[in-house]
């Protein structure tokens, strides 16, 4: 493994990550499953009026990515630590954070994309509109990374404990309220035909900060001993 | 006692004024004796314990 | 100075000046409480505008500030633990947390009590106060964090990596949500809504803010005492201590 570049490792653990999730792809299901239900209680709840509805879209989904990102999150690890695939990444002589990060681009590509791609079908059905939905698009595309890196601390952080998917919600949510706050504001402020770069430059800073220090956060949760 | 009472009616907010401080000192005053009380408690144990074995 | 620090770092050497320190500051305590009380229930004059109300000022701002103090100090620990590995970080952190939620939780609830005859309701989802809320969170999720890790070493780097993370991300919790307030409400309600005040109302003030941290430090002298005792409870020196 020594003579490894960075660069192969980290395709290579791409690559694991993205396998391992084709072979279970049911799995990858459930989050999707539980996005949908979630935004379709809330007509239910509390009204099918277009014009309320509209209003509210924006915050019902990205409540729900938030909720659905951390259920997803929920096996991130898990099945390493299992099968003992976690202990070879942390004995390895590549740098741990790059590893982690190779994992989460992997997770973001099979749970992340396709919450993406079914909340553009679902904002038509909470009757948004075009603009709006391509602002909520961009939204997510920078919102769900920062979702996984932040998330991936907590989930280190709680692998090892039983009953653990319960304690990283609340563990990792108050820390999601800044991603939550900008996003839904960008496309509010889309829906008046406001500009929104403030609010995507924002989340754009918060991503490049996360990117080098929550990788190394979650190596070092992963390192605890328990 | 018109002061007392003037003091205590708090120029009409008395409801307000004496629950936040209720709170604070209630709140204040049994965090300290529980702290005192754990260390009695767990001093008194340790003690025990070290009486019954020997030296 | 290093080795300085080493030596009172020592669980055994801490427990002892703890020891000779918690009289002195329990004394303070209440001669600042008593000075503070005083002064800002009886000698200060009323607000002009807020009346006899703005006497909650004397302990809501101490709460606030000592919850925001206390979360800065569980970082310094936790940095200061993961790096040297000295366990009376671990043992301070351990300690003042749940203190440090139960002034988030006054500093929220003593706020109610204001804003209710102030702005005529117990709640506003105004910046500070929604900060707060979510530092309550945060308390509570390290808390919790601890809770349920076994062991002992784990629990305190865990709990250390999680402080590191709410420091760096309690700043930008703060602004997103001052941000929010601002796009939302039009006018923003401030807290010290007594922008004059009065060298009469200013010292009991300062008493009280004096006299929680010294109440706080008191406690976590106390705490951190108890918690030494339990998790050294088999070496040689608590054995000698506690026979005579």
């Amino acid at each position: 493994m020594d003579h490894l570049s960075y660069h192969r490792s980290f395709w290579l653990i791409l690559r694991y990550e993205l396998l391992i999730a084709c072979r279970h792809y049911t799995e990858l299901l459930n989050p999707l499953l539980f996005f949908a239900i979630i935004l379709t209680l809330f007509p239910l709840a509390i009204t099918p009026a277009p014009e309320i509805l509209q209003h509210i879209a924006p915050g019902i989904i990205w409540i729900a990515i938030l909720l659905s990102t951390l259920l997803a999150l929920d096996k991130l690890f898990r099945e390493d630590l299992q099968s003992g695939a976690l202990d070879q990444l942390l004995i390895s002589s590549q740098p741990l954070p790059l590893l982690i990060l190779a994992k989460l681009l992997g997770h973001w590509i099979t749970s992340s994309l396709p919450l993406i791609l079914l909340s553009a079908l679902l904002a038509g059905f909470l009757q948004m509109a075009y603009p709006a939905i391509k602002v909520l698009m961009e939204t997510l595309c920078l919102g769900t990374p920062l979702l996984l890196l932040i998330g991936a601390i907590g989930r280190a952080l709680t692998l090892r404990l039983r009953n653990s998917a319960l304690l990283m919600f609340l563990i990792v949510l108050p820390f999601y309220i800044p991603v939550l706050i900008f996003s839904t504001s960008a496309v509010m402020a889309a829906e008046q035909g406001l500009s929104v770069s403030g609010q995507l430059a924002w989340q754009a800073v918060m991503l490049i900060l996360a990117l080098p220090l929550a990788p190394w956060a979650t190596a070092a949760a992963l390192r605890i001993e328990i | 006692m018109i002061s007392l009472r003037h003091f205590l009616a708090m120029g009409g907010y008395s409801f307000y004024v004496w629950s936040a401080y209720g709170i604070t000192f209630a709140i204040l005053s049994y965090y300290a004796f529980a702290s005192i009380r754990n260390y009695k408690r767990l001093q008194r144990r340790l003690k025990k314990l070290l009486a019954q074995q020997p030296q | 100075m290093w080795l300085w620090i080493n030596k009172f770092a020592a669980p055994k050497n801490f427990y002892q000046i703890a020891g000779t320190i918690i009289p002195w500051t329990s004394i303070l305590c209440a001669l600042l409480f008593l000075y503070g009380l005083i002064g800002g229930l009886i000698l200060a004059p009323p607000d002009y505008q807020q009346g006899d109300a703005f006497r909650i000022i004397y302990v809501h701002v101490p709460s606030a500030l000592l919850s925001m103090l206390i979360y800065i100090s569980l970082a310094i620990a936790a940095v200061i633990n993961l790096v040297w590995r000295i366990k009376l970080a671990d043992i301070i952190i351990a300690v003042s947390a749940p203190l440090g939620a139960a002034f988030t939780f006054l500093a929220l609830s003593t706020g109610a009590f204001w804003g209710k005859p102030m702005w005529g309701t117990w709640w506003v989802w105004d910046a500070r106060l929604t900060s707060e809320l979510i530092l309550l969170f945060i308390y509570l999720g390290v808390i919790a964090l601890r809770a349920a890790i076994p062991l002992q070493e784990s629990a305190a780097r865990a709990s250390a990596i999680l402080l590191i993370v709410g420091i760096v991300n309690i700043p930008i919790i703060h602004y997103s949500v001052a941000w929010w307030n601002t796009l939302h409400q039009g006018e923003t309600l401030t807290l010290t809504g007594a922008s004059l005040i009065a060298p009469a109302m200013l010292h009991p003030l300062w008493a009280m803010i004096l006299a929680f941290i010294c109440y706080a430090k008191t406690i976590i002298l106390i705490r951190a005492r108890t918690e030494i005792l339990r998790r050294e409870k088999q070496s040689q020196w608590i054995q000698a201590f506690l026979r005579n």
